[in-house]
């Protein structure tokens, strides 16, 4: 690694007033801005899970009362998979992908940050729920009729319909945006079957969110008008069916999982031949198995309702599709540890995660084979069997994977490098903390213990595998401290990383750390899927030395011409989400809002794009 | 792409498509899946009367002018452009106006047989045949009518400098996609509501 000019990283396109934030349409700021802001909400659904948590570590306790306690587990799910970890995922995605493509930034930038801000207002407007008469509290999967007039007269479940919906058009804008900018802002020779695998499951969950969501729109727009309109979509008593939501839910419900799931397998695809040394073993296969996991993923939905009564063809039909599955996903599993094999390993922080992604992404498999089939599934529907399952998924896989990104591109963003044993103590102990509480759950499960209860009684022998859950997730919650406090220290202090601390093989770490704010003075000309590793190998030398993937820092590049800063997306945004505030408050507020987003759509019409 | 003589951005494209054609074309994809779920519930809902008002209020004959005059606007909207790439600015604005005239046509249609509907006892709350009917053509109307301020828009665009011979005509592009999506979406509504 070369040190061109000083110890001291350049990362004065982080610095910079509030307003420059607030205007900002560079990919790498907007990152950023995810960043900070999903794992912001990440400690609050992990404080929610510790009450719950609390709540749950002795028989017969009060210290959250039930309705309480109904609302925390409903805003555990919705905050950690709609406020958490889709927008982590999405900070990779503005991070990466046009850094991995050789473009200077999204194809829409202005779009980018809209669906930010969009994202940020939407997650406040969900949470003021608890200040404003009561959070949701039917669930994370709303189920009808737990949603319906009669049962919650008051906002809670309209915060959370109406909070779905603003949040799934930001990611739906978002998504749009991905997929232009991967299709049409590849670096010349950058074929399809030379993207980094991130960016492939990047584009595959880009298109799983654009055809996944009208599902969930759609559904709670009729819930909407069943609350609003006296409709009864959702209700039995008109005519209605209460099992019609599950299937617009899990139409979308079951994709949603792996819209969770695809960007944290890219992450490791990227880690694992990295500190392996060698290329991604089959590439191709692993790219079309994450294509046919986003297939096979809307054939399977009803594998959450077994239990409904939908008969026996049904029933058979989606356990043959929810087994298929696993084919695809083994295929990817068995690739990752081929790409091990041989390879010569090194154990940094992020290698640790990501192998630790993908043991216990096979756990959480696992019990997905056995939940998909009908006469399991209808003895451990709605018990903590199901709760340890979806947590070694998207815990053991999704955040496990997407904490190794965190260590392993953290240099890509501050120019250091985060400390590696403090990174391995938190390894550890979130290793240790999560196998504790989780895969107690799984007996817990067996035993009967039914998910969502507030309490239960001593004489069951809930009692010391409820005990060990509760320890393991305060455990975690150590783990995230030593992470945090890791983070904010490396910011600062860390050791200087240059552009290319791990030996990486793509695009990004052929520029400095953090990347000038065109990314690339000169778009590079790709001939493989790992073109630095060629440009290092080939000519012999480190990244830094190689003239026809380097950037130059002494260069004048006054010539790129990058967006301007624009403030109509965050009063767009604001204006949206306003409405909303005024179909809860009062319609002054729709109005209001009305007004300021037309005014911004206008003045972002008018405004001189680039 | 619009025209050869003007460059559109200095962003190189992949395949060669526009990036907003792209990305249209990745919204509409979205959209297909929006409104086939509300043509599924229709589809659920159709016979689901309580006894109330049904199918058979449909009015067939109006429907079928409305319908007439929706696709003849894409028509008009293919004429549009058509005329404004030829240089023809006065052709392509009468084209337009007719393509908003024939929306604000179809429109007037849709309130008129609303207004009917609810005369006769039929409201989004008497039963599912009317909540469904009244969700799913609601939804497109409101397409329609975002269609119709979007063309009036690009209209009055027209006056202002935009759409010259040779110059970028994404503009008149980006609602005519639109527009002919809405066109399409009709068309499976009006057959399966409305024929079947």
């Amino acid at each position: 690694m070369a040190t061109l000019s000083a110890n001291v990283p350049d990362t004065r396109i982080f610095s910079g007033t509030a307003w420059s934030w607030i205007t900002t349409v560079d990919h790498k700021r907007i990152a950023v801005l995810y960043l900070v802001t999903s794992l912001g909400f990440f400690l609050v659904g992990g404080l929610e899970a510790l009450l719950l948590r609390l709540q749950l570590s002795r028989p017969e306790l009060d210290i959250v009362a039930p309705d309480r306690f109904v609302e925390l587990f409903t805003m555990h799910g919705t905050t950690m998979v709609f406020l958490a970890l889709m927008p982590l995922s999405a900070a990779f995605f503005n991070l990466l992908i046009p850094l991995m493509i050789g473009a200077r930034d999204v194809a829409f930038p202005r779009l980018n940050a809209l669906s930010y801000w969009i994202y940020l207002f939407g997650g406040i407007f969900i949470n003021i729920s608890f200040v404003a008469g009561g959070a949701p509290n039917a669930g994370w999967f709303g189920y009808a009729p737990l949603t319906a007039v009669q049962f919650e007269s008051t906002h809670a479940i309209d915060f959370w319909a109406f909070g779905l919906q603003i949040l799934g058009i930001s990611s739906i804008l978002a998504s749009i945006n991905f997929i232009v900018t991967i299709i049409n802002m590849r670096a010349p020779g950058m074929t399809l079957n030379r993207m980094p695998m991130f960016v492939w499951m990047s584009m595959i969950t880009a298109f799983l969110i654009i055809f996944a969501f009208p599902a969930i729109t759609v559904g709670l727009i009729l819930l909407i008008f069943d609350r609003y309109l006296s409709t009864s979509f959702f209700l039995p008593g008109g005519g209605g069916d209460p099992i019609l939501w599950q299937h617009m839910f899990w139409v979308f419900g079951h994709p949603e999982v792996y819209i969770l799931i695809l960007p944290a397998m890219g992450i490791v695809s990227e880690i694992l031949p990295t500190f392996s040394r060698k290329p991604l073993f089959g590439y191709a296969v692993v790219a079309y198995s994450g294509a046919a996991i986003a297939l096979l993923g809307f054939g399977v939905w009803t594998h959450h309702m077994f239990t409904v009564g939908l008969g026996p063809i049904a029933d058979t039909a989606f356990a043959i599709s929810t087994m298929a599955i696993a084919v695809p996903t083994g295929v990817k599993i068995f690739n990752w540890i081929a790409t091990l094999y041989g390879g010569s390993i090194s154990f940094k922080t992020p290698m640790l995660f990501a192998i630790g992604m993908v043991a216990m992404f096979i756990i959480g498999g696992l019990s997905g084979v056995i939940l998909g089939s009908p006469p399991i599934d209808s003895q451990t529907q709605d018990t903590y069997f199901v709760v340890a399952h979806l947590h070694y998924v998207l815990f053991g896989g999704t955040v496990f994977g997407l904490f190794a990104g965190i260590y392993h591109w953290f240099s890509k963003i501050t120019g250091r490098l985060m400390h590696d044993g403090w990174g391995k103590v938190h390894f550890i102990l979130m290793m240790l903390g999560f196998n504790l509480t989780f895969l107690p759950q799984h007996l817990l499960g067996i035993d009967g213990m039914p998910r969502r209860i507030h309490t239960y009684p001593s004489d069951m022998g809930f009692d010391l595998w409820n005990m060990l859950s509760t320890i393991g997730a305060f455990m975690i919650a150590l783990s995230i401290v030593v992470f945090a406090v890791n983070a904010l220290r490396s910011t600062r202090s860390g050791e200087v990383a240059g552009s290319d601390p791990w030996d990486g093989g793509t695009l990004e770490w052929t520029i400095p750390s953090p990347p000038p704010v065109y990314n690339f003075a000169e778009i590079p000309v790709v001939n493989s899927q790992y073109p630095a590793w060629d440009a290092k190998r080939g000519s012999g030398h480190t990244g830094a030395d190689n003239p026809t993937l380097e950037h130059d820092p002494n260069a004048s590049h006054s010539n790129i011409h990058m967006p301007n800063p624009s403030y109509w997306p965050i009063l767009l945004a604001a204006g949206l989400v306003l409405a909303a505030c005024g179909l809860i408050f009062h319609q002054v507020l729709i109005l209001l809002g009305a007004m300021i987003f037309g005014i911004s759509l206008f003045g972002w019409i008018e405004e001189p794009a680039a | 792409m619009s025209s050869p003589s003007h460059v559109e951005h200095e962003h190189h494209s992949s395949t060669g498509l526009d990036n907003r054609k792209l990305a249209v074309w990745a919204f509409l994809g979205s959209e297909t899946m929006f409104f086939g779920c509300f043509i599924l519930v229709m589809l659920i809902n159709k016979h689901n009367t309580l006894g109330g008002q049904g199918q058979e209020i449909l009015d067939l004959a109006l429907t079928s002018v409305t319908t007439f005059v929706l696709l003849t606007s894409s028509l008009s909207m293919v004429l549009s452009l058509a005329a404004f790439r030829n240089g023809s600015i006065v052709w392509g604005r009468i084209w337009l106006g007719l393509v908003i005239l024939m929306g604000i046509v179809f429109l007037g249609g849709q309130v008129y047989e609303f207004s009917e509907f609810v005369h006769h006892g039929l409201t989004p709350s008497t039963n599912l045949f009317g909540a469904s009917f009244f969700t799913l053509v609601g939804f497109h109307g409101a397409h329609v009518a975002i269609g119709v301020l979007w063309l009036t828009t690009v209209f009055v665009y027209s006056y202002r400098g935009r759409f010259k011979s040779g110059s970028d005509m994404w503009g008149i592009e980006f609602v005519g996609l639109y527009w002919h999506f809405v066109d399409l979406v009709w068309v499976a509504i009006f057959t399966l509501i409305y024929l079947v």
